[in-house]
């Protein structure tokens, strides 16, 4: 282990998402819901040097694993991001993140005059393209760099393959 | 065949396309041999925003099937006005209509509406998103006077904001269609329908004067510049006239161009071009009927 990821503290139960793209990681807590009140133990590393990207961020949760749904995610703001699990101090399987062909939940639509934006009983659908996601309701697209301004820090997170 | 619901130009297939004004243009010959077909069902004309074209068309269409239909009035007197989410209104609808046919002012209305509803619902326009009806009967009106290959269709005003231009651009791409907007920059397609086109692989071009392709056209689908759209009356009123057509700017088009308009229209036509054989908004409106009739007797099983 190199000095520049001791920076980060070691977990030893739970997950390490890393190579996020550099500025991603508190878009990633909200991915996952994580804003502290649910008491987990969170680590974050921005602009950490990485041979692979330049720079990097890093997310490590003490307490709990993502399911492969949340990862599936990620990729939408992170597409290089590796997913390991921790048990015990030892990284007992590692993750590549996966597009995914839809996302519920998670965005807000940015077209106000969406219906998914009124009040009505439904979470908010996006089918993911190449380079960005589209409202499965208006139509609407968000390109890639944009998707995280679209967050919903509310949202469940769920993800249909 | 048609799907359960109309929702979407862009679930328009060729095939569902033609089997649709195919029957239309029987029930246009005659209209007798579907007289009394659903005697007793029931249309519910949900319309959140006023309408009269639509409305009427689809209003006649469903009694010359023999049906009836039901009408929840304006927004202002009913349950939307205390509050009754879209998802209740049209479960509640349903329980009294073998259809629905949908008009609101939000995009993504018709799609989320048909998410709550068994019976088959047609999207009569949602926000500035889609109106896949009036497409059916705008390629109807194209087909009669310039058949639907191997055109060049120039589709000018409103782009943005333009629910049927939306849902015609969509439509036109299962045909081999030369497709051309023309518009003011601020009201350009959006992305989502340009990003279908390009997906499409449609052949398409973007120009802000009409006097570069107006010669090349075969059909001039011209629409609505709508005040609302810009901050000040003079910004209006310098843009509105660029893109106002009559006999002077029609000299340098091709005698048999077809002029199409989904109505209604203030000034982006002027009335004298109205006497004159390129004129066909009258009779696109028509048209809405018997296609309107064709569309409900596929979506109602009488075609089957």
């Amino acid at each position: 282990m190199s000095e520049k990821e001791l920076r980060v503290s070691k977990i030893r139960n739970g997950t390490v998402i890393d190579h996020v793209t550099a500025g991603q990681a508190l878009n990633v807590l909200a991915i996952l819901g994580i804003d502290g009140s649910g008491g987990e133990s969170v680590s974050v590393g921005m602009n950490v040097p990485s041979d692979k990207l330049g720079l990097k961020d890093v997310v490590k949760v003490e307490g709990r694993e993502l399911s492969q749904s949340e990862v599936d995610v990620l990729s939408l703001i992170a597409p290089e991001a590796t997913i390991n699990i921790i048990r015990d101090y030892e990284v007992i399987e590692k993750n590549r993140v996966e597009r995914t062909e839809s996302v519920t939940g998670i965005l807000v639509c940015p077209n106000h005059n969406c219906i998914t934006n009124g009040d009505e009983p439904v979470q908010t659908e996006f089918d993911v393209l190449e380079d960005g996601v589209r409202c499965a309701y208006c139509g609407t697209i968000v390109r890639e760099g944009d998707v995280a301004e679209h967050i919903d820090a509310r949202g469940s997170g769920e993800t249909a393959l | 065949m048609l799907q359960d619901h109309l929702i979407s130009a862009a679930h328009l297939s060729r095939d569902d396309i033609e089997a649709v004004l195919d029957h239309a243009a029987a029930i246009d010959a005659d209209p007798e041999f579907v007289r009394g077909r659903h005697d007793g069902r029931v249309l519910a004309l949900c319309f959140f925003e006023p309408s009269t074209r639509t409305k009427m068309s689809f209003e006649t269409a469903m009694k010359r099937l023999g049906g009836e239909t039901i009408d929840m009035g304006s927004v202002e007197s009913s349950s939307v006005k205390k509050g009754e989410s879209l998802a209740d209104t049209v479960r509640v609808i349903e329980g009294y209509a073998d259809a629905l046919v949908l008009r609101h002012p939000s995009e993504g209305s018709a799609k989320l509406a048909s998410e709550f509803v068994e019976v088959p619902l047609v999207n009569a326009g949602d926000g500035a998103g889609q109106h896949p009806s009036q497409t059916l009967l705008d390629l109807y009106t194209i087909r009669e006077n310039a058949g639907l290959d191997d055109i060049t269709v120039g589709i000018m005003g409103d782009l943005k904001y333009g629910r049927t231009v939306h849902s015609l651009a969509h439509a036109l791409t299962n045909f081999d269609v030369r497709q051309h907007f023309v518009s003011p920059e601020s009201l350009r397609l959006p992305r989502n329908v340009r990003y279908d086109l390009h997906e499409a692989g449609a052949q398409v071009r973007e120009h802000t004067d009409l006097t570069e392709v107006l010669p090349e056209l075969d059909v001039l689908y011209v629409t609505r510049i709508q005040r609302e759209r810009f901050p000040e009356e003079r910004e209006y009123r310098e843009v509105a006239g660029e893109y106002r057509i009559d006999n002077e700017v029609l000299a340098d088009a091709r005698d048999d161009l077809t002029v199409m308009h989904p109505l209604p229209r203030v000034d982006e036509i002027a009335p004298e071009v109205d006497e004159t054989a390129r004129a066909k908004y009258f009779d696109q409106a028509h048209n809405g009927v018997p296609v309107r009739m064709a569309l409900l007797d596929s979506l109602l099983g009488g075609d089957r």
